[in-house]
């Protein structure tokens, strides 16, 4: 088939507006379908998860993550065999400068200091910056990523005004650190918020992060801690880190089903098109393929030729597609909305290798029914054709 | 002088198979923009339907939710006095305190669990909102019995009438269920506000209060009093105007599929153009004819132009028509003002349809330009030789 490659070329760059159009509707298409699929991959398995990720466990309300727990339960998390290490993890509302931007929207998480770096083994700072977290009260760590984007440097005072507490938290940033799963977080000492917090309130947490020892132990870990509190006034759900992700994406509504049904439709929208202007391309050569049929190129050989046109301009689509989506991928990554999830969005080999794939079925399926009835036309009424 | 339109007609039927392929992949753009519209437009359906002109909501001071909001039973009784609250016919102020939390209840869609909001209320509550029993009873005061909202009994197995459902300190059980028409109450589980006050620990705790007003003009006159009394302490809205902020819940889910749809449009108008373009080629001898009888460059641009618009339209029906199996379909969104999901129902109405409509003649009339000007542009001579 490979010698017939010059004459395929030759066809499918014969009427040029044609396939420049048509390589232009399913790339952009394929490009939609690239996409769409980077974010399935980042939005329900979230990036790869790494090994210090496997070992963390969240634990919150079973009620809901709005609904406190006691802090006392830090302790008893901290008994259960299996757990390396438990601290608390409060989400702070709260705003910064001006919460209309959505440059300003960042977490701020309060856990306790000695406790952050052994739960984010992963987690890279050098280590006289966490020596100062860990002594400075007021102090504050934050992604580097975040510090970058907010023009930050080491010793910034950072203001930010509570809403759900009645606090306002004066912080000195003392670290920068680098960790693949966390690109939008500022972390700071949780004694300082009980501090300032009116008695009646200080004594809650909305959430615990826990370390197993092992892999093995990650799932009797989160067991064993439901099962030490349930039938308490505040029953706990654990799950891993990712798990819990994972459910936030379930609050989006069934973004699961939307995605596949949008990614259905492209696909089907892109074997028209496809299939339309193969069998224009058809319709137009009917004489010449009689020519070439007595000529003495048998029906396959046509099938082959007519194929392997379809797969040109849908492999051409297809790359192009590839191209704008990881460039669109780039373009996500980069604003400055502050979506964790958008961070991790890429288009890796393996979807670009799936929307290829794609690409050369749907260019392969839509140029069956014009090319097998190319193919299959006697010669005496392709000759007679008149278009 | 203008060439008659069913000229455009029969052109479009000659090449049926061009023309439908090219109209499908419109409607397949189209319906995905509608059936995006569709569940924006149902969601503010459910949120709209669920406040009442005459209502005010009563929060804790600076409370945005119910959910995060307390309210004690002596705030209660000094609200209740005030002189703008509607009275029933048994002479009892229309005010009712109420306790919301949310629990974690496995459905069809997320086996792993979903959060719903529980409302604990008293007989003032039920009957300040539009709601009716449509299987078995009320939940009688004292007892541990709910009635669920019609989408939860069909979303959720566990929670089918007669059935146990565990929360707080032990089982409840489902006696009714209620039809909300189409409010955000269909996505509730109520019970009685002593019982689940109770197992809470939050019998002086409450959520919010809902008032009535005596009349539409008192209602501004409330509010401010209300929110004016320092001793209560409270912010006080109207009913619609909380609910109304709560569809920005499915803002994630209308920016994704407007994006999809203007990626997709841009496919759509490259295979518009290639149709078009072919149709103009293949007509060439035909224009030059058209011009020998003597229309003007102009016509031929208008009638291409509109051929161009007639064959978008058909791909808008058949869009609207894609997406109107969508209509009455219930889906569920996580709000994070209530931490639970609501449920409601895609509505596809004339308009939704319309702007799906008016998308694809827009979607025509980029695709038609070009080929339409190419075809005017055609010397005749020329045209009457290719043909």
């Amino acid at each position: 088939m490979t010698k017939y490659l010059p004459l395929i070329l030759k066809n499918s760059l014969r009427n040029r507006k044609r396939t420049g159009l048509t390589v232009a509707s399913i790339g952009v298409s394929f490009c939609l379908l690239a996409f769409l699929l980077a974010m399935y991959r980042v939005l329900f398995y979230g990036g790869q998860q790494t090994p210090a990720q496997a070992l963390r466990l969240f634990t919150h309300n079973r009620v809901s993550l709005a609904q406190p727990m006691p802090a006392s339960y830090e302790a008893k998390i901290a008994s259960v065999p299996g757990v390396q290490a438990v601290t608390s993890w409060q989400w702070f509302g709260g705003v910064y400068k001006d919460a209309r931007d959505p440059k300003n929207f960042f977490m701020r998480m309060a856990a306790e200091p000695a406790k952050v770096f052994t739960i984010f083994s992963e987690m890279q700072i050098p280590e006289a910056q966490k020596q100062a977290f860990e002594h400075d009260r007021t102090g504050c760590i934050a992604a580097k990523a975040l510090a970058d984007r907010l023009g930050w440097k080491l010793g910034q005072r950072i203001t930010i005004v509570g809403d759900i507490f009645p606090v306002t938290l004066e912080l000195t940033l003392v670290g920068e650190f680098d960790t693949p799963n966390h690109d939008e977080m500022l972390i700071f000492n949780h004694d300082y918020l009980r501090e300032s917090l009116p008695p009646n309130i200080r004594d809650i947490v909305s959430a615990f992060l826990v370390e197993a020892d092992t892999p093995h132990d990650v799932p009797l870990v989160a067991k064993a801690i439901d099962t030490m509190f349930a039938n308490s006034p505040a029953e706990t759900k654990t799950e891993t880190e990712r798990a819990f992700q994972l459910s936030f994406v379930s609050f989006l509504g069934n973004l699961k089903l939307f995605l596949m049904a949008i990614c259905g439709a492209v696909t089907f929208t892109i074997l028209l098109v496809s299939g339309n202007t193969l069998s224009m391309a058809v319709r137009e050569r009917v004489r010449e393929i009689g020519i070439l049929k007595t000529l003495g190129f048998t029906p396959g050989t046509i099938l082959g030729i007519i194929l392997g046109e379809a797969g040109v301009v849908a492999v051409a689509g297809g790359a192009i597609g590839c191209a704008l989506a990881a460039v669109m991928c780039g373009m996500l990554r980069n604003a400055e909305v502050g979506m964790q999830f958008l961070k991790l969005l890429r288009l890796t080999p393996a979807i670009g290798a799936l929307t290829l794939a794609v690409a050369i079925i749907t260019g392969l399926v839509s140029a069956l029914p014009p090319a097998s009835r190319a193919a299959r036309t006697a010669i005496l009424a392709s000759l007679r054709y008149t278009g | 002088m203008a060439i008659p339109i069913t000229y455009n007609l029969r052109n479009l039927t000659v090449r049926k198979a061009t023309t439908l392929m090219t109209a499908f992949g419109i409607g397949l753009t189209v319906a995905v923009l509608v059936a995006d519209f569709a569940l924006v437009n149902g969601l503010r359906q459910a949120f709209q339907s669920t406040g009442d002109p005459l209502h005010v909501l009563v929060l804790r001071k600076g409370g945005t939710a119910e959910l995060s909001s307390a309210m004690s039973r002596s705030v209660y009784r000094d609200m209740i006095t005030n002189p703008g609250i509607a009275r029933n016919s048994a002479g009892e102020p229309m005010a009712s305190l109420e306790m919301v939390t949310v629990i974690s209840l496995a459905s069809i869609d997320s086996p792993s669990g979903m959060s719903i909001s529980v409302r604990g209320l008293g007989p003032i509550g039920i009957e300040l909102r539009h709601v009716r029993i449509v299987e078995g009873r009320w939940f009688r005061p004292g007892h541990r019995e709910v009635v669920v909202g019609r989408s939860v009994a069909k979303r959720y197995p566990q929670a089918r009438l007669g059935n146990q459902i565990h929360f707080g300190k032990g089982m409840w059980k489902v006696v009714g269920v209620m039809d909300a028409g189409q409010s955000a109450f269909n996505s509730e589980i109520w019970g009685d506000l002593n019982q689940i006050t109770a197992d809470y620990n939050r019998q002086d705790a409450a959520s919010s209060v809902l008032l009535r007003a005596t009349d539409a003009a008192a209602v501004p006159a409330l509010i401010n009093s209300l929110n004016d009394d320092r001793r209560l302490n409270v912010t006080a809205v109207r009913e619609q105007t909380y609910y109304d902020n709560q569809t920005s819940a499915g803002a994630p889910l209308q920016i994704l599929g407007i994006f999809v749809s203007i990626i997709m449009a841009v496919g759509s108008c490259f295979a518009a153009m290639n149709t078009m373009f072919a149709a103009v080629s293949r007509r060439a001898a035909e224009i030059g004819t058209l011009r020998v009888l003597g229309f003007s460059r102009f016509s031929i641009l208008t009638s291409f132009f509109f051929e161009s618009l007639l064959l978008a339209g058909a791909g808008g029906l058949i869009g609207c028509l894609l997406a109107l199996p969508l209509n009455g379909m219930t889906t569920g969104v996580g709000s994070f003002a209530t931490f639970s999901e609501i449920a409601f129902n895609f509505r596809v109405t004339p308009s939704v349809m319309l702007p799906g409509l008016l998308f694809a003649l827009l979607l025509g009339a980029v695709g038609g330009l070009l080929p339409a000007r190419s075809a005017a542009r055609q010397e005749i001579l020329v045209a009457l030789r290719e043909g």
